[in-house]
């Protein structure tokens, strides 16, 4: 078998018929790993109605994209990707292919990686390619530690984390081909049955495109915590987060995690409020630009990773600043 | 009913950042000394997992619920501590060449270890182990075995040979069946563990423990280990964080306030 060599495969996911922000940033990686070790950048996505996603995948550094549009794929299931993307990795046969590190692609990437028999490097921070080798660099040990790794067997197959990467600014005259491929998928192959769905919208801005979010923990003392949280959110277009900590004890959504194991966030301000600081939350919030944070204990752990440091109690702090956020907006 | 609960065990995950230390010479951890070796905590809701699904069958669906796990060098304490929770036995891959190999090669000599257990109908995995985060070896094992997985469970259920699990979803749940044999990883949502009862703490002490080599179960040399790796650990290291944190004082809560919302108009935030 020869290696594969032809560039890097993005494996892009679709939201109401828009690549998600990873898609686009996983592009800007792609760009930057064929500049030095050449091949296209090829970019896939399943989905449906998707009219102009090609033209975008393109503007943001996209040589060809590969678009397979059926309603089976209105919804993210791997047993349905799969016999679809391992055929056409194996006809493009890229030489790293890019998955995102979302709940999609952590349930994908592995299975996928036993299809081809590679191993695969989840949650990558960054990679380089060095004496013609990816090397990618993960972060392990609960985010306390960083790992390189190499692989043996092409294609290198690589989730990578959100905001890890910065996508390109998009060029509409950039020019790229636009296939539709048709689905091998036979359906009687998948065994595993979705039979409901509950999700619910959250409103209010996006955590993940907010320039602003404010993250409670335990310290909020309980869930009116959240309501001071959301209140000032509110008055400032940001969104409210969570420790893993306050979430299990229902304070809050679920879907407020941010972390290890939730939803990871970069903005310009992230106001940590009574949260220690551990790695695992940290591993979500970490490449904030600026981090303030409010703890009643000064030598907690979150100041190690703070710009900015309050200490002082939560329940006087937070409500003192909504009301100061008042008036300077009068 | 056979189960088979996979598990790791690692340092605790949630010692203080400070006491954490990596040899960057040899690529491993140094371990903090005087420390037990834990379940990892996805991999310990999987056992409790397990369990429920005991308990909601009843005494006479006949639940066997075996620990599998690789562990050369660590201490037998988690085994004990699954089977005190109510584990019937245990399998342990016990020689050096199974350690350190990555989840490509776990994944597989896992695979085989419940192949050679036969008639396995649900095998659980915690979502990611919490030493290496990767999240590959439970959907390895489901794709080496070729069986249905389905991951990230809050909840498990067994019904007349098919396995119905609560997904957790970013912003909601999935409800999710599959024939068994099925494969299904655990996250923490899951819910609480229980402690092990007095009585089968004592009783665990009798509960099998098999140590298996790689002939036991059909691997030769080449397919345990570093000879089948599919990886190579160039680096471990701990990141530098070089911030320095400024504290912002005041006399009143409404001093510091004020002074933490300037810093933002400043900033243009506000
Ligand atoms: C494998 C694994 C994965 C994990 N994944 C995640 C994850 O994705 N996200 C996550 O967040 N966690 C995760 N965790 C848990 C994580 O390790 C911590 O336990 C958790 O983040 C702690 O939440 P917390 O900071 O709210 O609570 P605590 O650690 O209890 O901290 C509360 C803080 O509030 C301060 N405080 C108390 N009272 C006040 C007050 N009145 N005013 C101001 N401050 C006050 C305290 O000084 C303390 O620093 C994970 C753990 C493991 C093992």
């Amino acid at each position: 078998m020869t290696d594969n060599n032809n560039g890097v495969l993005v494996v892009v996911e679709v939201s109401e018929s828009q690549p998600i922000d990873l898609g686009l940033e996983m592009l800007a990686l792609a760009r930057y790993l064929t500049d030095s070790m050449g091949g296209i950048v090829t970019a896939v996505a399943f989905g449906t109605g998707m009219e102009t996603t090609g033209e975008t995948l393109i503007a943001h550094g996209a040589d060809q994209v590969l678009i397979n549009d059926n309603s089976i794929f209105a919804n993210f299931h791997a047993e349905a990707w799969l016999p679809d993307l391992s055929k056409i990795i194996a006809e493009v046969a890229p030489a790293i292919v890019l998955i995102g590190h979302s709940e999609s692609g952590t349930d994908l990437a592995p299975r996928l990686a036993f299809r081809l028999d590679v191993d695969v490097a989840t949650g990558c921070e960054s990679i380089e390619v060095m004496n013609g080798q990816p090397h990618m660099t993960r972060s392990c040990f609960g985010g306390l530690a960083r790992e390189v790794v190499t692989f043996t067997k092409t294609p290198t197959l690589a989730t990578v984390r959100s905001k890890s990467q910065q996508a390109l600014p998009p060029m509409m005259e950039r020019s790229g081909e636009i296939k539709h491929v048709d689905s091998i998928l036979d359906e009687n192959s998948i065994r595993t049955r979705v039979v409901n769905r509950e999700t619910e919208k959250a409103d209010g801005v996006k955590m993940e495109s907010a320039k602003i979010v404010i993250g409670g923990g335990l310290g909020l003392g309980g869930p009116e915590g959240f309501k001071t949280l959301n209140e000032i959110a509110e008055l400032v277009d940001g969104a409210v987060g969570a420790s893993r900590a306050a979430c299990d004890l229902d304070w809050c959504p679920r879907s407020y995690q941010i972390g290890l194991s939730g939803r990871t966030v970069a903005p310009e301000l992230y106001i940590a409020v009574g949260i220690s600081g551990a790695s695992h939350h940290m591993a979500g919030c970490g490449n904030s630009k600026t981090i303030v944070s409010v703890n009643s204990d000064p030598n907690a752990e979150i100041f190690k990773s703070s710009r900015f440091g309050i200490v002082g109690n939560s329940q006087e702090i937070m409500p003192a600043l909504a009301e100061e956020i008042r008036k300077l907006k009068a | 009913m056979k189960i088979v609960v996979c598990v790791k065990q690692i340092q605790n995950p949630e010692i203080p950042s400070a006491q954490f230390r990596i040899d960057e010479q040899a690529k491993v951890l140094i371990p903090v000394s005087g420390l037990q070796p834990v379940l990892s905590p996805f991999d310990e809701q999987a056992v409790e997992a397990a369990l429920r699904i005991r308990d909601s069958l009843g005494e006479d669906a006949d639940v066997e619920i075996t620990i599998v796990t690789i562990a050369s060098k660590a201490s037998r304490a988690p085994i004990k501590a699954a089977l005190a929770l109510g584990a019937d036995n245990a399998v342990l891959l016990s020689d050096s060449v199974f350690d350190g190999s990555g989840g490509y090669v776990t994944a597989r000599n896992l695979a085989e270890a419940i192949r050679t257990i036969g008639d396995v109908d649900l095998i659980l995995t915690g979502r990611q182990a919490a030493d290496g985060d990767a999240g590959v070896v439970g959907l390895g094992i489901a794709e080496i075995l070729d069986i249905p997985a389905i991951t990230f469970a809050r909840d498990v259920r067994i019904n007349d040979g098919v396995v119905t699990v609560q997904r957790v979803l970013q912003d909601g749940i999935e409800t999710v069946e599959a024939d068994l044999p099925a494969l299904v990883t655990i996250s923490n949502e899951l819910g609480k563990v229980r402690h092990a009862s007095m009585r089968e703490t004592m009783r665990a002490a009798k509960k099998p423990v098999n140590e298996w080599m790689p002939d036991d179960i059909g691997l030769d040399e080449t397919q345990v280990g570093s000879t089948a790796m599919r990886y190579k650990l160039e680096r471990l290291y701990i990141p530098v964080n070089d911030i320095e944190c400024e504290f912002i004082g005041g006399d009143t809560p409404a001093d510091i306030a004020a002074a933490l919302a300037q810093h933002m108009r400043e900033a243009k935030l506000i």
